[in-house]
């Protein structure tokens, strides 16, 4: 892209300008870049210390304040556990209101109500998530600490980003496919299950997977549901849990140097088992995308 | 939006199976309806719930919740948001003046001035930022982003002490706003860069093109051609932004000392905020202490919402706008 005409010069004042914003937007992009980077690189260069197999396959439980030793493994039992379930509630959910926006709303109200609220959804802080579960599940039903209580918050705040993306891959399926079905005397509800969603299928579980790495690292909701154990509890939906995120969080408000080791190795746990899912849904979708046409 | 305005519903009846094709018919529209009203029910729940649970220690409160700078429900039963609220609006208005310049530039640097091809890998680059767990940011702000602050902050307080928001004294540096701040900013920066790019890269090519074709330098065509088309969507990115920053917990509850009072000082080791202190605090809470930990839930709930709603209104504002002119 060149922007000299040839007719005159530039003036030198304007040329200056020109170069001086370019020089800010390529500091802007560094700057945002470098936190990343440090990020990153503290988490592998502390977090490969403890990264074991006893970190892999033991809990806390036994393991004294200023002991060495130790693991995540009912922290990563935990994790696994509640995200799962949080996608059991949620995909369901969300796919089925997608289906109802681009299917069946038509723009009524209803429609449109729905569409705004699963856009000020998104901006529910997770902390009001697990707040609410724990006013509505555990004081008002009398549960008790769980990790399916802990999963009902992940679900809420998955919910919104599932309905997003489910919606947009269900209206990039051309109307053609629709009308064809119908045509050879399908019935709706049949087309959508049969001709609609296998098409946007793909998209679909690239939407759900980077909803479940966005949960996956929320630690907020959790500390109000799941609460805390340094045991390792299998059965989500009796007694306090573990989470990923809620170990490291624990591990780090400690004072001792061995508990802050821990708390690195299970960020870099959390952040490889985050980047596998984001990387898993980025493939699929690229994968996916000449099959678009794009 | 109206893409199937040419569908209508069911096929044509002609078939043997009729009455079963309704039924089957009937249950998919109800379950697609009843998700749908599934997800507004549990935004009305939220609310419902958290002012249920609430009301109780409100009224055991002995202080004046929005007045009193103190949270004391286990022990004298006197607790306030205020100086929590003062610390949520601060650290987050903190953090987008902070974030919102530079995810401009990034959005501008993604799609006006990356090579074509390196576009889009850069901007995956943002997003992974955003995919970094908040607990993460937390350990690393507290264990390298802390420490590495405190010359800065010092020579800001030394040099720049007469500007109200560097003034202070005692102990400079630290576990302070300005430090929460940064990595909230660093945080939201990834939405808001992705929204603004969104924005920027929808600007009217043929009036980009036009400006160039007059002789604008790059700089000049992206302020007449890009900036005015992009700016409500900015306008709503950085309002999004802005209620992430609000609603923000581990990271903060982790950096900022939990303080409980009103403090511009932002190099001092006074920070404080409404989710921060729900982290910190639940745990030795008691029936009192949750309850008034739900009140300020309910307190960010609101704020965050009405943020959100507004950048919506501003979003689909813009959307409208830009469907008539294309």
């Amino acid at each position: 892209m060149t922007t000299t005409t040839g007719i005159q010069h530039i003036s030198a004042g304007r040329r200056f300008k020109d170069l001086f914003v370019k020089a800010l937007v390529y500091l802007a992009f560094a700057l945002a870049v470098v936190p990343l980077v440090s990020v990153l690189w503290l988490v592998i260069s502390n977090g490969v210390a403890r990264l074991d197999l006893e970190f892999l396959t033991h809990s806390m439980r036994g393991i004294g304040a200023r002991d060495a030793g130790g693991g995540a493994y009912h922290a990563i039992i935990g994790t696994l556990e509640q995200v799962l379930l949080a996608s059991v509630i949620s995909v369901p959910i969300g796919l089925f209101t997608a289906i109802y926006l681009v299917e069946y709303g038509q723009g009524g109200r209803l429609s449109r109500a729905i569409s705004f609220f699963v856009d000020v959804m998104t901006g529910v802080p997770s902390v009001v998530a697990g707040l609410f579960i724990f006013a509505f599940w555990i004081l008002f039903l009398g549960a008790q600490f769980s990790g399916w209580a802990g999963a009902l918050a992940l679900a809420i705040l998955m919910m919104p980003t599932v309905v997003r993306s489910a919606e947009e891959m269900l209206r990039l399926v051309p109307n053609d496919l629709r009308e064809a079905s119908y045509a050879l005397g399908v019935s709706k509800w049949r087309t959508i299950l049969k001709v609609v969603l296998p098409t946007a299928f793909t998209g679909i579980v690239t939407g759900v997977m980077l909803a479940v790495a966005r949960v996956a690292g929320e630690t907020a909701p959790l500390l109000m549901t799941v609460f805390f154990t340094n045991s390792i509890n299998n059965d989500p939906f009796n007694g306090p849990q573990m989470g990923l995120p809620l170990f490291v969080f624990d591990q780090a408000a400690r004072p001792n140097d061995t508990a802050v080791d821990r708390a690195w190795t299970g960020a870099l746990t959390l952040i490889l088992i985050v980047m596998l899912l984001n990387l898993v849904a980025r493939l699929i979708a690229w994968w996916r995308a000449p099959a678009r046409g794009r | 939006m109206a893409t199937n305005t040419k569908t209508r519903d069911g096929g044509p009846a002609m078939s043997r199976s009729a009455s079963r094709r309704t039924h089957g018919e009937g249950l998919f529209r109800f379950l697609s309806t009843a998700a749908g009203v599934v997800l507004l029910a549990i935004m009305a729940a939220i609310a419902v719930f958290l002012i249920s649970e609430a009301i109780p220690a409100l009224r055991a409160n002995e202080g004046n919740f929005f007045g009193d700078l103190v949270w004391e429900p286990n022990s004298s039963k006197v607790f306030g948001i205020g100086a929590l609220a003062f610390g949520t609006v601060l650290s987050s208005a903190l953090a987008l003046v902070i974030a919102t310049p530079i995810a401009v530039g990034v959005a501008l640097f993604i799609s006006h001035y990356a090579p074509r091809r390196l576009a889009a890998p850069l901007g995956y680059l943002i997003d992974l930022l955003a995919a970094v767990p908040s607990v993460v940011y937390g350990l690393w702000g507290v264990t390298f982003l802390v420490p590495l602050l405190r010359t800065p902050s010092q020579w800001l307080n030394e040099h720049l002490g007469w500007f109200p928001l560097f003034a202070g004294e005692g102990i400079i540096g630290g576990k302070t706003m300005f430090a929460g701040a940064v990595v909230l900013a660093i945080m939201i920066l990834p939405i808001i860069a992705a929204i603004s790019r969104e924005v920027f890269l929808q600007a009217p090519k043929m009036n980009e093109e036009a400006a160039l074709a007059l002789g604008a330098t790059r700089w000049e065509m992206i302020r007449m051609a890009v900036l005015p088309f992009g700016r409500p969507g900015v306008i709503s990115a950085a309002m999004l932004g802005l209620g992430r920053a609000m609603g923000e917990t581990i990271a903060v509850a982790l950096i900022f000392p939990a303080t409980f009072d009103i403090s511009f000082q932002i190099l001092t080791p006074h920070a404080n905020s409404i989710a921060a202190n729900i982290a910190n605090g639940f745990g030795e809470a008691n029936d009192i202490g949750r309850g008034a930990l739900i009140a300020s839930g309910l307190v960010l709930f609101v704020i965050t919402l009405l943020v959100n709603m507004g950048a919506r209104f501003v979003i689909n504002r813009r959307k409208e706008y830009a469907r008539v002119g294309a």
